[in-house]
């Protein structure tokens, strides 16, 4: 298969960015799009040029390393995956394929395709724990969970913290991020304890950090690798209006 | 960390546009209930009772400066919000975002603001006649609200104007009051769809009720 890229290319945050063009040839249906991207960046190297530089690490869908807008979705043309995962026969012979990085005012590019994505540390920083003192490993039925909130908490903590959710928001909002984190804590008995601090926590750093607001348009539910349902961000706006109103005054 | 109350804070915010937006909801009802009196063959005898009783009334006057309170506070609040939300994304994609989402959701903002002016012209043949800011068309009495109504109705432009305006403002329905309840913290598996349900009917329902009346005056020709 050959194709057509148009990659967004930048030197470093302070630069003005541009689009090149490159032909990528003889590129196997099979390979994942980072091999075929390594193909390019081979045949950029080759020509002494300086490569395309794109986040990447453990290559199967569990790390949120990878990102990248390909032709006007976060993680390419397909639902459920990360970019590690999309291959190149999802795309036609010939195509013209646009890659750009993810855009947000909170994601600043570091070079070409990375953007810096330690503002989600930041909101984990905030309040993203549990408090317990470490020791000998617990009996595993000590705490009794209901089978529904440990799923649910399950199905939260399946967020890897790639950032597709801010970058398919219309408004860059982070809410699903952080609804996710929430919801996973939140809704175990080991987390709530610091439930109502942490919500405070978490969504006053998201607000510092400059990411949008929510208008509930679910683009991020649609685009999530891991599919984390927006019922987490209702789950989040409950606990805070609570903390707010009923919880005490404390030095956060 | 700086002061982050529940009002300064993000989802505060969407939390005061959401109630607000439904408190607005809750009036359209009561306008739309009025405003279908105008079909009643009475020679607009109930329709101006009823004007004239939600223009004395001192409860429904204390309401309506309730009610322009809500309404200043939904489209301030909305403006933080997006104002907010154009910031957040200071470089645009190159590609338009083709990600799924609820079409009307999209609109909200533009919606918004195509309601906001046909408001504003609403005022003008309306409710500045009451507050004696405007002069009613000649040989009306400023508190026969009927006959200026037949006037504007009788006008095809205006009537075709007004439909498009309530189609518009169904699409912002559409989307607003399940949102609202989403904002507000209620997402359940079980009421969701219900709410979503409603949230469509709502939409549908007051579109419908208002747009029914220049119809009517143009089919009748009354």
């Amino acid at each position: 298969m050959d194709f057509t890229l148009k990659i967004w290319r930048q030197l470093d945050a302070g630069s003005k960015g541009k689009f090149e063009t490159y032909q990528v040839t003889n590129v196997s249906p099979d390979s994942s799009f980072f091999e075929m991207l390594d193909t390019l960046n081979q045949q950029i190297i080759d020509q002494g040029e300086m490569p395309v530089s794109f986040d990447h690490d453990c290559r199967e869908g569990i790390c949120g390393t990878c990102s990248l807008f390909v032709n006007g979705r976060p993680h390419g043309p397909d639902t459920g995956i990360t970019t590690c995962q999309l291959h190149m026969r999802r795309f036609k012979d010939g195509e013209t394929i646009v890659i750009e990085p993810w855009r947000a005012k909170a994601f600043p590019i570091v070079r070409d395709l990375v953007v810096d994505r330690s503002a989600f540390d930041k909101i984990i920083q905030a309040g993203g724990y549990i408090s317990v003192n470490t020791g000998c490993s617990p009996d595993a039925n000590a705490i009794p969970i209901p089978k529904r909130a440990a799923d649910l908490s399950m199905d939260a903590a399946a967020c890897i913290g790639c950032g597709a959710c801010v970058a398919s928001c219309k408004n860059a909002s982070a809410m699903l991020f952080v609804g996710a984190k929430v919801a996973h804590l939140g809704l175990l008995p080991q987390g709530k304890a610091e439930a109502s601090r942490r919500v405070q926590q978490m969504v006053a750093e998201m607000d510092s950090l400059g990411f949008g607001n929510c208008t509930n348009m679910y683009a991020c539910e649609a685009e999530c690798p891991k599919e984390i349902n927006v019922s987490t961000i209702a789950l989040m706006n409950r606990g805070f209006f609570m903390a707010k109103i009923f919880c005490e005054k404390e030095e956060l | 960390m700086a002061k982050h109350g529940l009002i300064t804070s993000s989802i505060g915010k969407k939390l005061i546009v959401g109630t607000a937006g439904l408190f607005l909801m809750m009036f359209l009802l009561v306008h739309l209930s009025i405003n279908l009196l105008l079909l009643r063959n009475d020679g607009g005898e109930w329709f101006n009772a009823a004007s004239h009783f939600m223009g004395s009334n001192i409860i429904v006057k204390i309401f309506e400066v309730v009610l322009f309170g809500v309404f200043f506070i939904h489209i301030i609040y909305t403006l933080l919000l997006t104002f907010k939300n154009w910031a957040s994304r200071p470089v645009k994609y190159f590609m338009t975002n083709k990600s799924q989402t609820s079409f009307f959701s999209k609109y909200m903002f533009h919606t918004g603001v195509i309601i906001f002016v046909f408001l504003v012209f609403h005022f003008w043949h309306f409710f500045f006649i009451k507050l004696g800011f405007v002069s009613p068309p000649q040989g009306i009495d400023s508190e026969n609200f009927y006959a200026m109504a037949s006037i504007l109705f009788n006008n095809p432009v205006y009537s075709i104007v007004y439909i498009i305006f309530f189609v518009f403002l169904g699409f912002h329905l559409n989307h607003s009051l399940q949102s609202a309840f989403q904002t507000l913290g209620f997402n359940h598996n079980l009421y969701t769809p219900f709410i979503k349900s409603v949230s469509m009917f709502c939409a549908v329902f007051i579109s419908v009720g208002f747009s029914v009346i220049p119809v009517f005056y143009l089919i009748t020709d009354k």
